[in-house]
């Protein structure tokens, strides 16, 4: 399919002719079909679709927190052993509310018996990158949603997984907040060059961040278009202003407001 | 428009927003205790009916200085403590059985379904015969008491527990153990505590029940036999004890849920 892997080169992420069916009570559901991607070491794809497409389902697959009924995903492991696979950030705030921020970040390290030092000092690191260093020894319902989401995103970081994956991650936030956010991703990820699949249902959000969107169709998941972002990096808020990203969210628009249509005339 | 009294909407958001005020909670003990001292002075109350509040801190004294109270005290304790632990101990495990295995999940719910609403105290002469007179069956009336509002209030605080966490956990590789030791225990920790307010006091009930038949020492039996022997004083001195080993509990708990839910 859109597998766009130069030659020789081993995908960080291989997923192939993957589906996924849910029996219900009125018979099968195919909630994923037969999608593949390929995504390269360093490469941020964002995959976006209309609402209940599978996108969600089709990045829980990778995570391992779905089963596949079909096809298959690898993830490639690195050169350092002992280093996890993946790290995902959820879109609902997915942290202990009876640890404290810093001891949130340094969860995974924890569970992976790192000591309480070196663990807070990477934790420490990463909440000092996103601002958060003086909240360290706040508990979660003393701060607010987009700290919450900093904490998550961090936390998946700072365990530095082989790749990183996002399931609307600014979902739950308000529009200002998101946009403070999207900056912030651009920032670290411009600087770490992970690994990253993105689910997101804004547009504006998947051409800012990604090298590539992937468009699925409505339910059954499929590949729809793939679309290259050739906007120059570094990228900022800014970059949502310049010609060539109106541009690319025009040409991916036309595409997806079809699919969006479609989806809505066939739930009638 | 000028500004009228017609025009100007009036604050009417009042109210329904009571406050906690420790310091009335004692006044107002303090004030029922002053009003039967004065009744008992003024000669309303009769002795027999309610012996005066002096009276019964004179037994209290009496009690304490002769050394019954503290021998009472001790084997009542010494029961709650064990029948408590006991109860708890079971009830948490077999509350977080059924909150997290299938094979659990249904024929617990029926068994708590049925055993629950029976009162214990009907039971007790089951208990003696089953496990004896002396000790055993007080531990058993106590514990099985305490057992059934742990289990409910465990499972339900492990059901509770939000699935993301759980799903965050997996997303980490955590084994089924520490998921349940590092996400559920701690998730469930305030509905298990809040379940303790309930069996503490449930504890302290079936302690008096179990004592009421056949048993020669603790608080429950020297509150009977006062009642028997019509010193109402003694009587009223063991009730004010057991308020006062409650009141102990709750502040033990206090002190136990400010420490381990700090994060609230």
């Amino acid at each position: 399919m859109d597998a766009q892997v130069s030659a020789g080169q081993v995908p960080k992420i291989a997923a192939r002719n993957v589906s996924r069916i849910y029996q219900t009570v009125d018979g099968d559901m195919v909630a994923v079909d037969d999608f593949s991607l390929d995504v390269t070491d360093g490469e941020f794809v964002c995959v976006v679709g209309p609402s209940g497409c599978g996108k969600s389902t089709f990045l829980r697959m990778i995570a391992g927190l779905d089963t596949i009924s079909a096809g298959s995903i690898q993830i490639a492991p690195g050169g350092v052993p002992g280093k996890p696979l993946n790290s995902v950030v959820f879109q609902e705030y997915a942290i202990f509310p009876w640890k404290t921020v810093i001891d949130n970040v340094a969860f995974g390290l924890e569970m992976r018996g790192i000591a309480r030092k070196e663990r807070l000092e990477t934790a420490r690191y990463w909440l000092d990158r996103v601002g958060l260093g003086k909240f360290a020894g706040y508990y979660p319902h003393q701060i607010s949603g987009g700290m919450k989401q900093r904490v998550s995103i961090v936390r998946a970081l700072a365990n530095d997984p082989e790749v990183l994956l996002m399931d609307e991650p600014l979902g739950a936030l308000d529009a200002q907040t998101r946009v403070v956010l999207q900056e912030e991703l651009l920032r670290i990820w411009e600087e770490t060059r992970k690994t990253v699949v993105y689910i997101t249902h804004s547009l504006d959000e998947a051409v800012l961040l990604g090298d590539r969107v992937i468009l699925m169709t409505a339910q059954p998941g499929r590949h729809l278009a793939t679309f290259d972002i050739d906007l120059p990096r570094p990228r900022s808020i800014e970059t949502a202003n310049t010609p060539r990203f109106v541009e690319h969210r025009a040409l991916i628009w036309e595409k997806l407001s079809q699919e969006v249509k479609r989806a809505m005339e066939q739930n009638q | 428009m000028r500004a009228t009294p017609e025009t100007i909407v009036p604050f009417r958001a009042k109210g329904f927003a009571p406050r906690s005020n420790p310091v009335m909670g004692a006044a107002s003990i303090a004030a029922l205790v002053g009003l039967w001292q004065l009744g008992s002075s003024l000669g309303w109350i009769s002795p027999v009916f309610l012996p005066a509040p002096h009276e019964v801190a004179g037994a209290i004294y009496r009690m304490a200085v002769s050394g019954e109270l503290w021998r009472h005290l001790s084997v009542s304790l010494w029961r709650i403590v064990l029948g408590w632990t006991l109860g708890t101990v079971v009830g948490v495990a077999a509350g977080f059985a059924m909150g997290l295995f299938t094979l659990a999940r249904s024929p617990m719910q029926a068994f708590v379904g049925i055993l629950f609403p029976v009162p214990k105290i009907a039971l007790v002469p089951l208990f003696i015969i089953w496990f004896g007179i002396d000790e055993g069956s007080k531990i058993a009336t106590i514990a099985i008491g305490v057992f059934f509002p742990t289990v409910i209030s465990t499972a339900a605080g492990v059901e509770a527990v939000q699935k993301n966490l759980i799903r965050l956990g997996q997303s980490f590789n955590l084994s089924r153990w520490s998921i349940i030791t590092k996400i559920i225990l701690p998730g469930a920790l305030p509905s298990i505590l809040a379940g303790f307010r309930i069996t503490l006091s449930v504890s302290i009930l079936l302690l008096v029940a179990a004592e009421m038949i056949g048993a020669q020492e603790g608080l429950g039996a020297y509150i009977i036999r006062a009642g028997d022997l019509f010193q109402t004083d003694s009587l009223i001195g063991g009730v004010v004890i057991l308020a006062a080993l409650g009141l102990l509990f709750v502040g033990l708990l206090g002190l136990a849920e400010r420490r381990l839910l700090r994060w609230r």
